[in-house]
C-alpha cells in the first residue's frame, strides 16, 4: 500500500490553456507540458490527499485502468515530476507554512 | 543617454573615443531627457583583462544585480537606479548589458524582449518571431517602402492598457540596420516558417504560448521574474492574435501583412 503524498511545488509557474497544463521551473526556466494523467495528478496534489486516494478517485474514474497498475504508474509519474521539481513527494502529509 | 522603449539609460564615461563610438552605435536612440531611469558608469579596462568565452551570467542578491560575461562585468542597483560596467572599449559589451537590463525592467512591467523582427504598417506593429535562420532578416529585407522597420532581430514589447506596444530597437541582426525609434500597438505575432508559398495558419493558444516562451530573451535565474515572464506570455497570447506565417523568401509575403 502506498503512503505517498504529493504537493505542487509553489516555486513553479503553472497555467492551463486549451486543456494543456504548462509548467515552468522558476529556477532554470525549463518549460513542461503535462499529459492528461500528469495534469490530473498536478491538480489533485494538495499535499494532504494520499496518492492512493487520488488514483482511486481521479485517475481510475477517468481511465479504464486496474487500480494497482494505476497506482504503480502514478508513483512512477509522481517521482518523475518530483525529479523535475514540479511536485514534492513525501511519506507524510505535506503541510505548508501559512496554508489553511 | 540611450532611450529604448521609453526607458532612458545614462551612460557615463570619461573616454571621448568610447563616447563617440556609443553615439554612433545608438544614433536615433539618443535622448536628452532630464531624468534617467538607470545610470551606468563605464570603466574601460585593458583588452588583456577580459575573460574569453565565459557565458553570460545574471544574478540577484540583496537588491543588487550582477551581470558577467567574458567581455564584461556589471552591477546594477535598482533602488538607486545606478550601476557600473567594467569592459573593454567595444560597443558589444554595453549592448549586452542594455539587453539584460531591459529584460529585467520589462519583466516587472509585463513586457519582454523577443527574438523577432518587427515592423509598422498602417499604424500597426507586426512581429515576426523565430530562431536563427527562421527568416527574420529575410522578411525585414523584403519589406516594401511603406513599412517602418522596428528591428530585424530583437523586438521590444511593452504592455499598454489592454494591449501591447512594439518599440523600435537598436539591437540588430544580420541586416546590421538599426530599427526606427518609433512604436505602435501590436496587431499580430507571426511565428516564421520558410516554405514554397505564402500563407497564414492558425495555431492553438497552447502552441502560441510555448513558442512565445521559447523565443523570449531572458537571462536571469530569478524565480520571481521567471514566473512573471511566464504569466506575461499567456497574457500576451490571450490579447494578441498569434499565427504561423509560412513564406517564400520574396516581397510578396507582405501582401498578407497589414
Amino acid at each position: 500500500m502506498s503512503n505517498l503524498y504529493v504537493a505542487r511545488n509553489p516555486r513553479v509557474a503553472a497555467r492551463s490553456l486549451d486543456g494543456d497544463m504548462m509548467i515552468m521551473s522558476g529556477q532554470d526556466s525549463t518549460l513542461f507540458t503535462l499529459n492528461k494523467t500528469a495534469t490530473i495528478l498536478w491538480q489533485a496534489a494538495d499535499g494532504a490527499t494520499p496518492l492512493e486516494q487520488i488514483v482511486q478517485r481521479r485517475i481510475c474514474a477517468e481511465f479504464e485502468v486496474e487500480p494497482g497498475e494505476a497506482l504503480r504508474d502514478a508513483e512512477t509519474l509522481a517521482r518523475d515530476l518530483a525529479s523535475h521539481g514540479i511536485l514534492e513527494i513525501s511519506e507524510e502529509p505535506i503541510i505548508r507554512e501559512g496554508a489553511k | 543617454m540611450v532611450e529604448i522603449g521609453g526607458i532612458a539609460v545614462r551612460v557615463n564615461t570619461l573616454n571621448a573615443d568610447f563616447l563617440g563610438m556609443l553615439q554612433n552605435r545608438y544614433a536615433g536612440f539618443l535622448s536628452h531627457s532630464e531624468r534617467a531611469e538607470i545610470e551606468f558608469k563605464v570603466d574601460l579596462i585593458d583588452p588583456g583583462l577580459s575573460d574569453g568565452d565565459r557565458p553570460v551570467e545574471v544574478r540577484h542578491q540583496r537588491g543588487v544585480w550582477m551581470f558577467r560575461r567574458g567581455d564584461f562585468l556589471a552591477e546594477w542597483r535598482p533602488a538607486s537606479r545606478s550601476g557600473w560596467i567594467r569592459q573593454t572599449a567595444n560597443p558589444y559589451s554595453i549592448d549586452a548589458v542594455l539587453r539584460i537590463v531591459h529584460t529585467l525592467v520589462l519583466a516587472r512591467q509585463g513586457g519582454f524582449l523577443l527574438h523577432a523582427a518587427s515592423a509598422i504598417r498602417n499604424g500597426k506593429a507586426f512581429v515576426f518571431a523565430g530562431v536563427s535562420e527562421a527568416g527574420k532578416t529575410t522578411i525585414s529585407r523584403s519589406a516594401p517602402p511603406d513599412v517602418t522597420l522596428l528591428t530585424d532581430e530583437i523586438s521590444y514589447v511593452r504592455r499598454q492598457g489592454d494591449g501591447y506596444v512594439g518599440f523600435g530597437t537598436p539591437f540588430t541582426g544580420e541586416l546590421a540596420k538599426l530599427g526606427e525609434n518609433v512604436s505602435a500597438p501590436i496587431a499580430a505575432l507571426y511565428f516564421l516558417a520558410k516554405g514554397n508559398e505564402n500563407r497564414i495558419d492558425p495555431i492553438t493558444a497552447g502552441e502560441a504560448a510555448r513558442s512565445l516562451l521559447a523565443n523570449v530573451l531572458f537571462f536571469a535565474k530569478d524565480e520571481e521574474l521567471v514566473q512573471a515572464t511566464f504569466h506575461t506570455a499567456f497574457e500576451f497570447v490571450s490579447r494578441v492574435p498569434v499565427s504561423r506565417l509560412t513564406f517564400f523568401p520574396d516581397a510578396r509575403v507582405w501582401e498578407l501583412i497589414g
